[in-house]
């Protein structure tokens, strides 16, 4: 079944003529993904990597019917494209551009909860159901269909989780990267939701990092919610307080946010927590 | 970035929210202007100044000219202080606190307020702080502020100027993508005045293309970690000797974690974050190498940066700008194969696992056991 992305959704990429955008419009297709429409304003007609591109996300859906959009484009037009997105009948939105700034992701999550769209980003590195399709920037060739459920608020850590994972033999449902940023369209609970009530997802791997209090939600929601076993691993133990390590969600405040408070919070609500990520191995073999 | 209490206030002015009359000072003392007694504030980027000494009452001239001198040139928290604030001291009956902020967890802006200003907002107690979110299309509206005004049990002959004080500062904080507008306190004068005695701005970095005006701030930072800002490079300087260059902050992040694991501490830590020009990484590699670690772990899983672009930048930084740190490479990902083909015959020899390429670097830092 997986969740969020599969191979009935008809992706949409907004900034597809851009370097990236092209790129990964690609892999994306090698993957498997049904990539039906790009938008580019002013390069309607053009085609990429066989796919065509129209001026508005309007055109796009009436002309291909597509329902998930991945935007690519910088950030000073993130929220434009997502409200064009939004506006065209998109559902499903998943934000790969970073350094968007917090007042448009709020009005974007506030904007995707009154119209009932799924947001997922700003700053992630997109979804992926191995076997089905993607819309993500994740290398292609680290996947392996399974019925493990990931979902991480970091970009390439999510890489080497999900690489350790396919070299031990053990498969994905589907992989979420939600995005690191402050303000997310989606957060752990909503994905662990969607893990719970998945028939192909047995087992789930939350990967979180210091700052912000998610993982602490997600700890509680893990308590009350969720039958299926969850590992986890917190990044960030070594990083010495009060330093941005990066990105603004990895900020350690006022006490608040530290990997000890967040790993014992997942522990006591009875996920099991590794402390580097080969460790996550063991625990996912274990269940 | 953080905004100093002067710039705050001179926003404030600007979206009608009355502050204390006052003047700047970088050392001239003015001795007609100021009205005693009188507030000298150090203006530096940072919290706590009256513990450090950064703020004084004084009550004529002479008590000025002393404060002046002896504030500014001293140093707050690693700050120098350049410039003092010399403000009227306003005699309050009542002081409030008042913030608008992001709530991460609710993702959507969020309105605080107490009776109990003047004091850390953190120790203010949990029943004591009254909160609102407020929805980004909709804005403070005139109810929104009424209900705060009841809930601090405020008389209704400043109500009207608490309406003028929030939807001021909520103008403020979307027309200058603010993540904080604080005003700590909010005085109440004996005359039914509300005045902003102090003010925190935080402006949302991502969001600084739109604001042209700001000038970058050095704030708490090395000098090598403010030439990294200036290259877009997120840059860390930490106490131990292994310099980590990784690709996204979490990647960094348990990439650290594994050199502790093996007893080793990441001392510099560089996060290239998403990047396809070579020249990019070569420039991080000599920055990272004027750090001067005993060893370099690069751990990079290619995605948005492709592996081969960082081999490139490598190969690079070996060609023209003669780096000769010991180097552990750990290379994964898009264009892997590209990569690997490329650094064959240098001296860098791509590891395949994490774990052996920290245990490596913390062999060659003499580390671990």
């Amino acid at each position: 079944m997986a969740v969020l992305i599969n191979e009935k959704s008809k992706v949409l990429i907004q900034g597809i003529t851009g370097y990236q955008g092209m790129f990964h419009t690609l892999k994306m297709k090698e993957f498997g993904t049904d990539v039906v429409a790009g938008v580019t304003p002013g390069k309607g007609g053009q085609k990429v990597h066989d796919v065509p591109v129209f001026n508005t996300v309007r055109a796009a859906v009436k002309e291909t019917g597509a329902n998930t959009s991945g935007i690519f484009v910088p950030a000073p037009f993130v929220l434009d494209a997502a409200m064009e997105a939004m506006d065209a009948g998109i559902t499903t939105v998943v934000i790969i551009t970073e350094h968007v700034p917090v007042h448009d992701a709020m009005k974007i999550v506030s904007l995707s909860s009154k119209l009932g769209v799924r947001v997922i980003g700003p700053n992630c590195p997109g979804v992926a159901s191995p076997g089905k399709a993607k819309l993500a920037i994740i290398p292609n060739q680290i996947f392996k269909k399974g019925d493990v459920g990931v979902v991480s608020r970091s970009g390439t850590l999510t890489y080497e989780i999900v690489d350790s994972l396919t070299q031990a033999g053990i498969g994905q449902s589907t992989c979420v990267g939600i995005g690191g940023d402050r303000v997310s369209g989606t957060n752990f609970v909503d994905v662990l939701e969607l893990f719970q009530a998945d028939r192909q997802t047995k087992r789930i791997v939350l990967v979180g990092e210091i700052g912000g209090s998610a993982e602490e939600d997600a700890a509680r929601y893990i308590a009350k919610e969720v039958t299926k076993p969850v590992s986890a691993y917190i990044a960030g133990k070594s990083a010495p307080p009060g330093k941005r390590m990066g990105h603004a969600g990895a900020i350690i405040s006022r006490g608040a946010g530290t990997a000890e408070g967040k790993i014992k919070a997942l522990k006591d609500a009875g996920a099991e927590v590794a402390d580097v990520t080969a460790d996550i191995i063991r625990l996912v073999k274990r269940e | 970035m953080n905004l100093l209490e002067v710039e705050g206030k001179r926003l404030f002015f600007d979206y009608g929210i009355p502050i204390p009359m006052g003047r700047l000072s970088h050392g001239d003392v003015p001795s007609d202007f100021v009205r005693y007694p009188a507030m000298v504030k150090a203006q530096v980027p940072t919290g706590g100044r009256g513990k450090a000494g950064g703020i004084r009452i004084v009550s004529d001239v002479t008590e000025l000219g002393k404060a002046v001198r002896e504030i500014i040139g001293t140093s707050i928290k690693g700050h120098k202080v350049w410039e003092v604030l010399i403000e009227e001291k306003i005699e309050s009956r009542k002081e409030l606190y008042i913030s608008i902020t992001v709530d991460r967890a609710k993702r959507m802006p969020i309105l605080m307020a107490s009776t109990m200003g003047g004091m850390d907002v953190e120790s203010v107690p949990e029943e004591k702080l009254f909160k609102d979110w407020i929805d980004p299309w909709v804005g403070v509206q005139p109810f929104v502020a009424k209900d705060m005004a009841y809930a601090l049990e405020m008389e209704p002959e400043i109500a009207g100027q608490f309406l003028a004080v929030l939807q001021g500062m909520w103008r403020l904080f979307q027309d200058i993508d603010a993540e904080l507008i604080e005003i700590n306190p909010l005085a109440v004068t004996n005359d039914n005045r509300l005045i902003a005695i102090d003010s925190k701005v935080v402006i949302d970095d991502d969001a600084l293309f739109r604001h042209e005006g700001f000038k970058k701030l050095s704030g708490d930072i090395t000098p090598l970690e403010k030439k990294a800002r200036d290259m877009e490079i997120a840059f860390v300087q930490l106490d131990g000797d292994i310099g980590v260059i990784a690709n996204g902050a979490g990647l960094t992040m348990a990439t650290l974690d594994f050199l502790s694991m093996h007893g080793g501490r990441g001392g510099v830590f560089l996060d290239l974050g998403g990047t396809d020009d070579p020249e990019k990484v070569k420039k991080a590699l000599l920055l990272m190498a004027e750090a001067k670690p005993k060893v370099v772990l690069i751990n990079i899983f290619g995605g948005i940066t492709k592996c081969d672009t960082v081999a490139s930048g490598l190969l690079q930084a070996f060609k023209d700008g003669g780096l000769d740190l010991p180097i552990v490479a750990r290379i994964r990902g898009v264009n892997e194969q590209e990569a690997v083909e490329m650094l064959k015959g240098t001296r860098i020899q791509p590891v395949l696992s994490l774990d052996d390429a920290a245990r490596a670097a913390v062999k060659i830092a003499g580390g671990g056991g």
